[in-house]
């Protein structure tokens, strides 16, 4: 405290400065828990690390409120909205992609364990340079003609979803000096209520950039940071086509009384 | 099976390029702007220093004006006639949004009717959620739940404008004094 407010985006620090503060919270985070606090399931929004997040996080709490019958519900999507090609990745242009080619697959669950059946799943990433497509990346990493890095799908009655994509690389980003971000996939999800409604990030097991990221270091309980991880899977492989990863995505318990068909999954116009 | 309590998956921030990937075409119109009773909600989302932000995105989730709750698909590939009841824009590079859509009905007589949002960013590590009221139904404004355990200060900050064209504005700041009231539903902390 107090020192200056760093200005987001001024890459005037070095890794080993941004570390020791991440190690620090961790720190504190490990004393709170020994000393009776609960785990921290979610990231910190206010996360100083992060230097983007020092003015764009909320300094009150969150004000607990039950919700209101709109949000017990959650807007709908089907086949009228995503074409069953979006899900594959590698034929949105006329050649192959250049990578590691990857099935991702998984189910999407409430907290209660049902399955979110017939709901949007959307997923964006860096290509296998670690290069998006959007303008505003600068990285001197080469573009691929073939891969834009933009999927969709609905997922099934029983909440799975598949993805055929390459696997994105690690990306360099300016919260400090050499900043570099663990591979991942970003992910956004819809559950049954409006209140399940999430965006998040997907990695890949046994990153070494892991201790160094303070996106990653943001959920500073290491069993909550696990689920971000996908899990290689061989039986998902496809012999001499592509590697198996999987991943389910959990979301809040839902606060609905629900009808019976809807507990079987008769979400959406799945069909 | 409904008594498994599963731990949620942590949120992460929608980081800086999600501007090629989560806005589609008329993503902000969920009806056709100029069509009849059609209403803009609009305003600027803010940051701690009272900057506008330009990396944000807004998605919006309401009833239809007779407070129904849409069970409609096909947001994402508007026909221009059917009302689903969700939006998402992204802010320009001042920090502004436009919603088009219709003002929402109360769900239940005597409700006080608002627009659900939620709200994304670049530096934003996990979503947020808020309300934004009609000003119109004074009493049950006064009687509505979430306002009523509200300070008069943190319950403007929740509170649409109407405008003398009709439009609706609202602003959201994420930090700083005048600080959205943001809601938890699950007690998570
Ligand atoms: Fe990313």
């Amino acid at each position: 405290m107090g020192e200056p407010v760093k200005s987001s985006d001024a890459a005037a620090d070095n890794q080993a400065i941004v570390s020791q503060e991440i190690r620090d919270i961790e720190e504190g985070y490990k004393a709170a828990r020994a000393a009776g606090q609960p785990a921290e399931t979610q990231p910190r929004v206010d996360y100083p690390p992060y230097r983007s997040s020092i003015l764009r996080h909320p300094t009150k709490s969150l004000h607990h409120t039950d919700p209101e019958t709109i949000e017990l519900f959650s807007p709908a999507f089907g086949h009228h909205d995503v074409h069953a090609l979006e899900s594959n990745l590698t034929i949105q242009h006329n050649g192959e992609p250049q990578g590691e080619r990857m099935i991702l697959r998984g189910k999407v669950l409430d907290g209660n364990g049902r399955p979110v059946a017939g709901q949007l799943v959307e997923i964006w990433q860096a290509n296998a340079a670690g290069r998006y497509i959007h303008k505003r990346d600068q990285h001197p990493a080469p573009i691929d003609p073939n891969f834009t890095g933009v999927g969709r799908c609905i997922t099934g009655p029983d909440g799975s979803y598949e993805f055929l994509t390459i696997k994105p690389g690690a990306y360099p980003w300016k919260n400090h000096l050499n900043a570099w971000r663990p591979a991942h996939i970003h992910f956004s999800l819809f559950g049954t209520e409006f209140t399940q409604r999430i965006v998040t990030q997907m990695y890949f097991p046994g990153d070494q950039l892991f201790p160094l990221d303070p996106i990653y270091q943001s959920i500073v309980d290491q069993d909550a940071r696990d689920r971000l991880v996908a899990r290689y899977n061989h039986d998902f492989t496809s012999p001499e086509w592509a590697l198996g990863y999987e991943w389910d995505i959990v979301l809040t318990g839902s606060k609905r009384t629900w009808t019976e068909n809807e507990a079987y999954g008769e979400q959406g116009d799945h069909e | 099976m409904s008594d498994q309590h599963l731990v949620p998956t942590p949120g992460q921030t929608v980081g800086p390029f999600f501007g090629y990937a989560l806005p589609f075409e008329k993503g902000g119109e969920l009806v056709p702007p100029g069509s009849p009773n059609s209403v803009t909600l609009h305003g600027t989302v803010y940051d701690g220093k009272g900057a506008p932000i330009p990396d944000a995105i807004l998605e919006i989730w309401q009833a239809d004006s007779n407070g129904n709750v849409p069970h409609q698909t096909g947001s994402l590939v508007r026909d221009g006639y059917t009302f689903t009841g969700w939006g998402r824009t992204p802010v320009g590079n001042t920090g502004k949004y436009v919603f088009s859509t219709v003002n929402p009905g109360a769900t239940e007589p005597g409700k006080a009717p608002f627009f659900a949002v939620a709200v994304f960013a670049r530096g934003l590590m996990n979503r947020l959620f808020t309300r934004v009221y009609l000003p119109e139904d004074t009493e049950a404004l006064e009687n509505d739940a979430l306002l009523s355990s509200l300070e008069p200060a943190r319950r403007k900050t929740l509170m649409a404008e109407r405008l003398a064209d009709g439009s609706l504005h609202w602003d959201l700041r994420l930090q700083g004094e005048d600080e959205t009231v943001f809601l938890d539903f699950h007690a998570e902390g």
